[in-house]
C-alpha cells in the first residue's frame, strides 16, 4: 500500500494540470485571439441573437425560404444526433420515398428529377448547416417565386453562397442555408 | 470519387508519414530520461509533481509493482469520475442546473472514460455539468491515454533491458506521457480548433430566435480543450451527443482534417520510439507497415461499399448520418480510423453505413485494435501478436522461438493467449446473452440483422475500448450499463496485466546473439505472417458473429428486403 499515497497525490496534481490550468489555458487565449468563434459563431441582429453561422435552423418548409436538410432532431440541439437507420431500415426506404416526392412537388421538379441525396437523408447531427449548391439551385424558383424576385436576382445571391472545399481540396463544395436566407432577407 | 478526394487521402497518409519519424524519436528521448526541447518548462514542474507526492523518480520497479500501481491509479481514478456525477447537481460549473447522474450510467460512464473507451451511453449536452466534463472525462482522457504510453514503455523495457527484474517506474511514465507528449499536443490543437468555430467559453446555453420564429437554444462549454485530447488520446468521447458529427465539435474541413491526422498521431509514432528504443528502426518500421497495410485494405473495402450501396430506388448515395461539409469520402476515411485506432469518435453516424462499412468498422475492433489501435494499446496488442507470430513461426520451421534475442518460452505465450482471449470471450458471450434476452432485445431500434448488429457493435466497442457505436441502440438502460461496463474492464485490464507480466517475465531473460537458425523480425516476409496471424486469428473467432449480422445484411439488401 505503499502506492497509496502517490496515486492520490498525483492524480490530485494531473487533475489541475489537465482538468483545470489547461482547459483554462485554452479558454483564455481562445477568448482572446478568436472572441467570436469561441463563443460559438453567433450571428445578432439589433442585439437578438437569431442563431449560429454553424448550425442549421428548421425552415418549417417556408417557401420563402431556402430549405435545410431532414433532421432525426428537427434542429433541437437538446441533444443533438442522427435517425442511425440503417440501409435496410423501412422506415427510412418510406421517409426517403416520403422526402423526394416532397422535394419535387414544392420546387415544381418533373416526376423522376434527381433530388440531392442530403436533401432526403438526415444528417449525423441534426444540425448540418449546409447543402450541396446542386440542392440550393433547385430551389431558386420556388424562392424567387414566393418572393417576388427576378430569377437571377435569386440564382447570383445563391452562386456567391457558394463555398469551394476549404484550401481547395478539404471536404465538399456546399451552401450555408442559415447565411443564404439572411442575406435573402437583407435583399428586400 | 472525384480527384480532389483521392487528394485528400494521399495527403492524410503523407502527413501521417511525415510527421510520425519526428514525434516518434522525440517520445523515444522522453522515455530514456534525455533531454528534450520542453525540458526547460517541464523539468521543474516534473520535479516538483514527484516532491509533493513522495515519489522517488530514480527507483525502479518490478512488474508487480508497477501493475500494482496502476491498478490503485486507475481505480481512484473510477471512484473520482463516478463520485463526481452522482453530486454534480450541488457542485459549482453547471449552469445549465443538470441533476445528479443515476448510479448504473455514472459507473458506466466512469469507467468508460478510465479505461480509454469512452462509451457514452449519456448525452454530453443534456447530462453533464461543465465540472464533470473537465475535472472527471478531461483529465481521464489524459491519464488513461498516458497509463496506455507507460505500459507499452514498459513492455518495450522488459523486450530490450537485459537480465534485471525491473521495468521503470509507473509514477515517473504517467507523469512524463501526460507533460512532455499530451499536454502540449492538446494545447496546441484546441487552439487551432477554436480558429475553426469549436466553441470554448464557461458562458450559459445560448437561446436563439432562428428565421422562423422558434426558440433554438444552443449549448455552449469548454469543447475544444476536451476535443483535442479526445482525438490525441483516442478516448473519443464527444462533448456533444453527435461527437464530431456536431459542428461546433467539428465546424469545418480543416477541422476534420486535423482531427482525423490526431486519432492516428501517437499511435503511429509509438511504433517509431519501439524502434529507437529497440535499437533497430527497421523493427518499429515492419509494424507500423503492417499497420497501415491492415488500415488500407479495412479503408479500401469501406469505400467501394459505401459508393456503390444505393439502397432505395429513389436515392443516389447513402447520406443518412453523414454531414454535407466532409461528404461520403471524409465520412468513410475517419471511420476506417477511429475503429482502427480505439477512438471512437465519429464524425457520421455509423449505424448508417452501408451493411459491409459498419461489418469493417467492427472488424477493425474485432482484430484487438492492432491497427495503430488506441494511444499505447494498440502498440502492445501487437507486439502481443508479434510474440504469438514468433512462436507459430518456430514451431513451423521447428526452432525455440526468439525476439530480440530472447527466448519466447510457456509464460509469455499463455499470457498472450489470455488477451486475446478475454476480450473476445467477453464480446461474443455478452452479445449471446443480450440477444436471448428481453433487456437485451428491446433497446434495438432497428429490425432485422442490423437489429444484431447493434448489439454485435456495442459489446465489440466495449470490449475493444472503442467507444463509437451503432447509436440507435438504447444503450442507457440498467442492463446494457452495467453489462458494457465490465466488458470494458475486461478489454482494458484484461490486456493490461498479461502484457506487464510479459514484460516481467522477458526483462529476466538473457540476451543470445542471434545465430542462422534466427528467424528475422525486421523484414517483409515477417510483417506478412503477422498480417496472417492477425487476420486468422480474427476471422475465426469473429466469422460466425460477423455472418449473422452485416455479412445478411448486405445480401439482403441486395435482394431488395427491408425490416
Amino acid at each position: 500500500m505503499k502506492q497509496l499515497y502517490p496515486a492520490f497525490a498525483i492524480l490530485a496534481l494531473l487533475t489541475l494540470l489537465t482538468g483545470v490550468i489547461y482547459p483554462l489555458t485554452v479558454t483564455g487565449i481562445a477568448q482572446v485571439v478568436f472572441p467570436k468563434k469561441s463563443d460559438g459563431s453567433l450571428i445578432k441582429e439589433e442585439g437578438i441573437v437569431v442563431g449560429s453561422s454553424l448550425i442549421g435552423q428548421n425552415m418549417n418548409n417556408d417557401p420563402r425560404y431556402f430549405w435545410s436538410r431532414p433532421s432525426a432532431v428537427g434542429y433541437n440541439p437538446l441533444p443533438s444526433g442522427g435517425s442511425n437507420l440503417s440501409s435496410t431500415s423501412a422506415t427510412l426506404e418510406e421517409a426517403v420515398g416520403q422526402r423526394t416526392a416532397d422535394f419535387r412537388t414544392a420546387n415544381q421538379l418533373a416526376e423522376g428529377t434527381d433530388v440531392p441525396a442530403e436533401m432526403v437523408f438526415a444528417s449525423g447531427s441534426g444540425l448540418d448547416p449546409h447543402i450541396s449548391p446542386e440542392a440550393a439551385r433547385l430551389q431558386i424558383d420556388r424562392v424567387a417565386e414566393a418572393r417576388n424576385l427576378p430569377r437571377e436576382q435569386v440564382a447570383d445571391l445563391v452562386e456567391d453562397f457558394v463555398e469551394s472545399p476549404q484550401l481547395g481540396f478539404l471536404g465538399q463544395p456546399r451552401v450555408n442555408v442559415l447565411l443564404l436566407n439572411l442575406a435573402l432577407d437583407e435583399l428586400q | 470519387m472525384e480527384a480532389f478526394e483521392v487528394l485528400q487521402l494521399v495527403l492524410y497518409f503523407s502527413a501521417l508519414i511525415a510527421c510520425v519519424p519526428l514525434l516518434g524519436g522525440y517520445m523515444a528521448k522522453v522515455f530514456t530520461g534525455e533531454r528534450t526541447v520542453l525540458s526547460v518548462i517541464f523539468h521543474p514542474v516534473e520535479n516538483r509533481i514527484y516532491r509533493i507526492a513522495g515519489v522517488n523518480p530514480t527507483e525502479q520497479q518490478n512488474w508487480k509493482t508497477y501493475t500494482l500501481a496502476l491498478l490503485i491509479f486507475n481505480g481512484l481514478g473510477f471512484l473520482v469520475v463516478f463520485l463526481l456525477q452522482l453530486i454534480q447537481g450541488i457542485l459549482p460549473l453547471n449552469p445549465a442546473e443538470l441533476p445528479n447522474v443515476d448510479p448504473p450510467l455514472a459507473f458506466n460512464t466512469a469507467t468508460s472514460f478510465m479505461t480509454n473507451t469512452n462509451w457514452q451511453s449519456y448525452a454530453g449536452e443534456t447530462t453533464l455539468s461543465y465540472l464533470t466534463q473537465m475535472a472527471g472525462l478531461a483529465v481521464q482522457n489524459f491519464v488513461s491515454a498516458a497509463t496506455g504510453i507507460a505500459v507499452v514503455i514498459a513492455l518495450i523495457r522488459g523486450l530490450t533491458l537485459r537480465s534485471g527484474t525491473t521495468i521503470g517506474n509507473f509514477w515517473v511514465d504517467m507523469v512524463r506521457a501526460t507533460l512532455y507528449i499530451l499536454l502540449p499536443l492538446a494545447l496546441i490543437l484546441a487552439i487551432m480548433l477554436v480558429s475553426q468555430g469549436v466553441v470554448q467559453n464557461f458562458s450559459d446555453p445560448v437561446e436563439a430566435t432562428t428565421l422562423t420564429g422558434e426558440t433554438q437554444v444552443l449549448p455552449q462549454g469548454p469543447a475544444a480543450s476536451q476535443i483535442a485530447i479526445k482525438q490525441l488520446g483516442t478516448n473519443g468521447g464527444g462533448f456533444f451527443n453527435a461527437n464530431s458529427a456536431h459542428p461546433y465539435e467539428n465546424p469545418t474541413p480543416l477541422s476534420n482534417f486535423l482531427q482525423m491526422f490526431s486519432i492516428l498521431l501517437i499511435p503511429a509514432a509509438l511504433t517509431v520510439t519501439y524502434g529507437k528504443m529497440v535499437g533497430s528502426a527497421r523493427q518499429g518500421w515492419v509494424i507500423f507497415a503492417t499497420m497501415l497495410c491492415l488500415l488500407l485494405l479495412g479503408l479500401t473495402v469501406m469505400l467501394v461499399s459505401e459508393y456503390s450501396t444505393k439502397p432505395f430506388s429513389d436515392s443516389t448515395v447513402m447520406m443518412e448520418g453523414k454531414e454535407t461539409r466532409f461528404g461520403i469520402t471524409n465520412s468513410i476515411l475517419w471511420g476506417a480510423a477511429t475503429t482502427a485506432a480505439s477512438n471512437g469518435s465519429v464524425n457520421a453516424m455509423h449505424s448508417s453505413f452501408s451493411p459491409l462499412t459498419g461489418g469493417i468498422a467492427m472488424l477493425n475492433i474485432m482484430l484487438g485494435e492492432v491497427i495503430f489501435g488506441g494511444v499505447g494499446a494498440g502498440l502492445y496488442g501487437m507486439l502481443i501478436f508479434v510474440i504469438l507470430t514468433v512462436f507459430i513461426a518456430g514451431l513451423m520451421v521447428g526452432r525455440t522461438p526468439e525476439y530480440l534475442g530472447k527466448k519466447i518460452e510457456a509464460c509469455e505465450i499463455k499470457m498472450a493467449i489470455i488477451s486475446v482471449l478475454l476480450p473476445s470471450a467477453a464480446i461474443l458471450l455478452f452479445a449471446a446473452v443480450a440477444a436471448v434476452t428481453d433487456e437485451g432485445l428491446s433497446s434495438r431500434a432497428n429490425a432485422g440483422p442490423h437489429g444484431f448488429s447493434e448489439i454485435l457493435y456495442a459489446f465489440t466497442s466495449a470490449a475493444g475500448n472503442n467507444g463509437s457505436a451503432f447509436a440507435g441502440l438504447n444503450a442507457n438502460t440498467d442492463f446494457y450499463n452495467l453489462l458494457l461496463g465490465i466488458a470494458m474492464w475486461i478489454g482494458r485490464f484484461g490486456v493490461i496485466v498479461p502484457a506487464l507480466a510479459i514484460a516481467g517475465s522477458m526483462v529476466s531473460k538473457k540476451v543470445t546473439p542471434p545465430s542462422p537458425g534466427t528467424f528475422p523480425t525486421d523484414g517483409p516476409l515477417f510483417a506478412g505472417l503477422l498480417t496472417a496471424v492477425i487476420l486468422i486469428v480474427g476471422a475465426l473467432t469473429f466469422f460466425p458473429a460477423l455472418a449473422l449480422g452485416p455479412i445478411v445484411e448486405h445480401l439482403l439488401m441486395n435482394s431488395g428486403r427491408v425490416f
